[in-house]
């Protein structure tokens, strides 16, 4: 038994593809950048070292072809695991995701498995260039046949890609970026909850906070905030936009009556869309407010130096936070 | 190349690997590296002293503007660079063959090119420095925006140079992309199309050897310009560091297109001199001999030497570039330094060119919430 280690998501993510390398030979992990240079933000450093590269794969420039093999790859029993170097860059590669990779495993009436995970660093809040800070998790959510996840924590980067890699079906894995670095304990000897369960990431008792990926630690600091102002709130961390855990969810509002959802992608259809009609639905009699949605605008993601004023952060999730407590 | 040694190479683990520096180039040459004049049995040029003067100035300013961004990048000015150094000759040989009235697609690293086209260094700043997506009007110069998705502004190209052809005008269009972006299946489309339609478009691949940490090995088989053969149009590689041949041949792509033959593949044979952008660490991947295999293959100073032995240009017209290259970096750094920051509310400028009932909602909501601030300290420090 290994003690717990603290390290960072990034180091997280690279430590569960290493063990999944190690414990199954057919995992393959594949991508532009991801073997000499480790990838740009370094998740799969040092892997083609370690593993060669027949299972370590520099691809060529072109996402299609990267998600499009992986598929012919998986049908052949392989467990591809694909890097798209950044959120902007999958819809190359989202004809393959929504008609093939989707679809195939009902087409072929359960007969073959998709195993392929598609690994996406995603959210804003590093001053890129445009292309780079997307959030795109609703466009994937609405595919029936795909499962999208985002971890927030290294604890659930490492289990969690674990899950995704040891799942028969196709897993978009969605990074948060910005908190590649953010560190945390990660017990590699540890009994992981469901890939697909929410995780209460803080109690409490007036409001909850949903909210996955980068958003997570965004809630967090508000509801730290919100203490001092007397206001108890509890956070969610969804950790699945598909599916979703409604009953958890469901279990913190009918004790808090009051839900907030947070992401850094557009509201308009977004995911706190689909959580608010549902939570509505389940939730009609217990609760004091409707259900308040705190995320992006319908804009094109703006300019670096726009990029503070246009994602949600503390005020704007306490502003939603008043309103509701208002009601 | 055979493919025997292409798969031997690709195949090697371990060491770093080399980008394509090792191939025994077959490419279109005017000027040696040692900057003396050589002929070619297809392509010539023959310029006035002024012109080559001119072409050297352009080559000047461009690298030390590409300079001067890198260090306002380092200095926080700009969030990011993608520096063009190495590649003056393939852009500015290539840009002055254009036009005005020919349209150019640029990738994100054309800053030789846009200045060739008159489009001040200052717009192509703001974008890296994060005040805008873009920034100019591409009609202005007919230099349509930096597009960073890669080999998407193939297919622009393509299409743009159809409806010159619906239109009966003699422009030809030129798209720019890298070695890495052959690879990308909106290339291979765009080839496809403007076969097809005899479409006037000359693509221009800087096959600069790497694509981010990924040698050309790992886009190709075959040169890049001989892929131009299986879609039924000519390609050609020229030494991209050359910017007499690089100008030549172009001018004769460019040619080709106009007079109704349809596209041309030019592949000019490059090399990436610096990291691939500023967030790049090259030595992670690549080896330091490669890189000084090519510093001896510099554009710059080929086209120096040969200026200076064949009495072209003296001491004095060397010292004026450099002068007046230094007024232009001041200007450049001066120019950022000043460049404002956009208004929020900039945010939702420009989405819809009819309007969006949304967009109102939501731009009117912000400006609330914004104004909430106003005259509470405390609201905008919490
Ligand atoms: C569709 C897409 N995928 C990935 C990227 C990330 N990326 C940016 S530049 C680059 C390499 C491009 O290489 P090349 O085409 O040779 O051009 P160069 O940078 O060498 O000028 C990559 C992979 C991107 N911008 N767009
Ligand atoms: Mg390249």
């Amino acid at each position: 038994m290994t003690s717990p280690k603290t390290m960072t998501i990034a180091k997280a993510i690279n430590e569960s593809l290493r063990t999944s390398l190690e414990t199954d030979p057919k995992v393959l992990v594949m991508g532009e950048d991801v073997g000499k240079l480790g990838g740009v933000f370094r998740v799969t450093d040092g892997l083609q070292k370690d593993f060669g590269e027949e299972r370590v794969i520099d691809t060529p420039l072109a996402e299609s072809g990267i998600v499009g093999t992986a598929i012919g790859l998986a049908l052949r029993g392989y467990r591809p695991v694909v890097e798209i170097q950044f959120d902007g860059f999958v819809f190359p590669a989202y004809d393959q995701i929504v008609t093939q990779l989707a679809k195939m495993h009902a087409r072929a009436l359960g007969k073959v498995k998709l195993p392929v995970v598609i690994r996406i660093p995603y959210g804003g809040g590093i001053g890129a260039v445009e292309h780079h800070s997307e959030s795109p998790e609703a466009l994937f959510a609405h595919v029936p046949g795909l499962k999208v996840v985002s971890p927030a924590t290294p604890s659930d980067a490492y289990w969690m890609m674990r899950q995704a890699t040891e799942c028969d079906d196709p897993v978009i894995f969605f990074e948060p970026k910005r908190r590649y670095w953010d560190k945390g304990e990660v017990d590699t000897a540890a009994v992981p909850a469901p890939l697909h369960r929410a995780r209460i990431a803080r109690e409490g008792t007036d409001l909850t906070l949903a909210a996955y990926g980068p958003m997570v630690k965004t809630c967090l600091e508000a509801a730290a905030a919100a203490e001092e102002e007397g206001h108890s709130l509890e956070v969610l961390d969804l950790r699945s936009m598909s599916p979703i855990d409604f009953d958890t969810l469901q279990a913190s509002v009918e004790k808090t009556r009051r839900l907030v959802v947070v992401h850094e992608a557009p509201v308009f259809l977004g995911t706190g869309a689909e959580v608010a009609a549902r939570i509505t639905e389940r939730c009609f009699y217990h609760l004091e407010a409707p259900v308040l949605r705190v995320g992006g605008f319908h804009a094109p993601y703006p300019p670096a130096r726009l990029e503070e004023d246009y994602l949600p952060n503390l005020d704007r999730v306490l502003d939603a936070v008043d309103r509701a407590l208002a009601f | 190349m055979s493919v025997k040694s292409t798969a031997a190479r690709s195949s090697r683990g371990g060491a770093k690997r080399r980008g394509g520096a090792g191939r025994k180039p077959e490419l279109v040459q005017l000027l040696t590296p040692e900057g003396e004049r050589v002929e070619h049995s297809e392509y010539s040029i023959d310029l006035t002293p002024e012109e080559l003067r001119g072409l050297y100035r352009d080559m000047v300013f461009t690298r030390r503007f590409d300079g001067e961004a890198v260090t306002l990048q380092r200095q926080g000015e700009l969030g990011l660079w993608a520096s063009l150094l190495g590649q003056e000759a393939a852009q500015i040989g290539s840009g002055r063959a254009t036009r005005p009235d020919d349209y150019v697609f640029p990738t994100y690293r054309e800053h030789g090119v846009a200045w060739t086209r008159g489009v001040d260094p200052l717009n192509l700043l703001g974008m890296f420095r994060g005040v805008n997506n873009g920034g100019w009007d591409p009609n202005l110069n007919n230099f349509h925006l930096y597009t960073i998705v890669i080999g998407s502004q193939a297919l622009h190209a393509t299409g743009y140079a159809m409806g010159v052809a619906k239109d009966g005008a003699d422009s030809a269009v030129i798209a720019y992309f890298g070695d890495g972006a052959s690879s990308q299946g909106d290339v291979a489309e765009a080839f496809t199309f403007a076969a097809v339609y005899n479409a006037p478009v000359v693509f221009f691949c800087q096959n600069n050897q790497w694509a981010i940490s990924e040698p050309t090995e790992r886009q190709t088989r075959v040169p890049i310009y001989q892929r131009a053969a299986g879609f039924g149009f000519p390609g050609v590689r020229v030494d991209g560091n050359d910017v007499l041949a690089v100008l030549a041949v172009t001018r004769a792509a460019l040619e080709h297109a106009r007079s109704g033959e349809g596209p041309m593949l030019v592949e000019a044979f490059t090399y990436r001199m610096g990291a691939h952008t500023t967030s790049d660490d090259a030595t992670r991947y690549r080896l330091d001999e490669e890189t000084e295999e090519w510093a001896a293959k510099d554009p710059i100073a080929r086209l120096k030497a040969y200026l200076a032995n064949e009495g072209l240009a003296d001491e004095t017209f060397f010292a004026e570039v450099e002068a007046e290259s230094d007024a232009l970096a001041k200007r450049v750094r001066e120019g950022v330094r000043a460049m404002p920051n956009p208004e929020p509310m900039a945010i939702f400028d420009n989405i819809y060119a009819d309007g969006h009932a949304l967009v109102d909602e939501e731009r009117a909501q912000f400006a609330a919430y914004q104004a909430s601030f106003e005259g509470s300290e405390e609201g905008a420090a919490r």
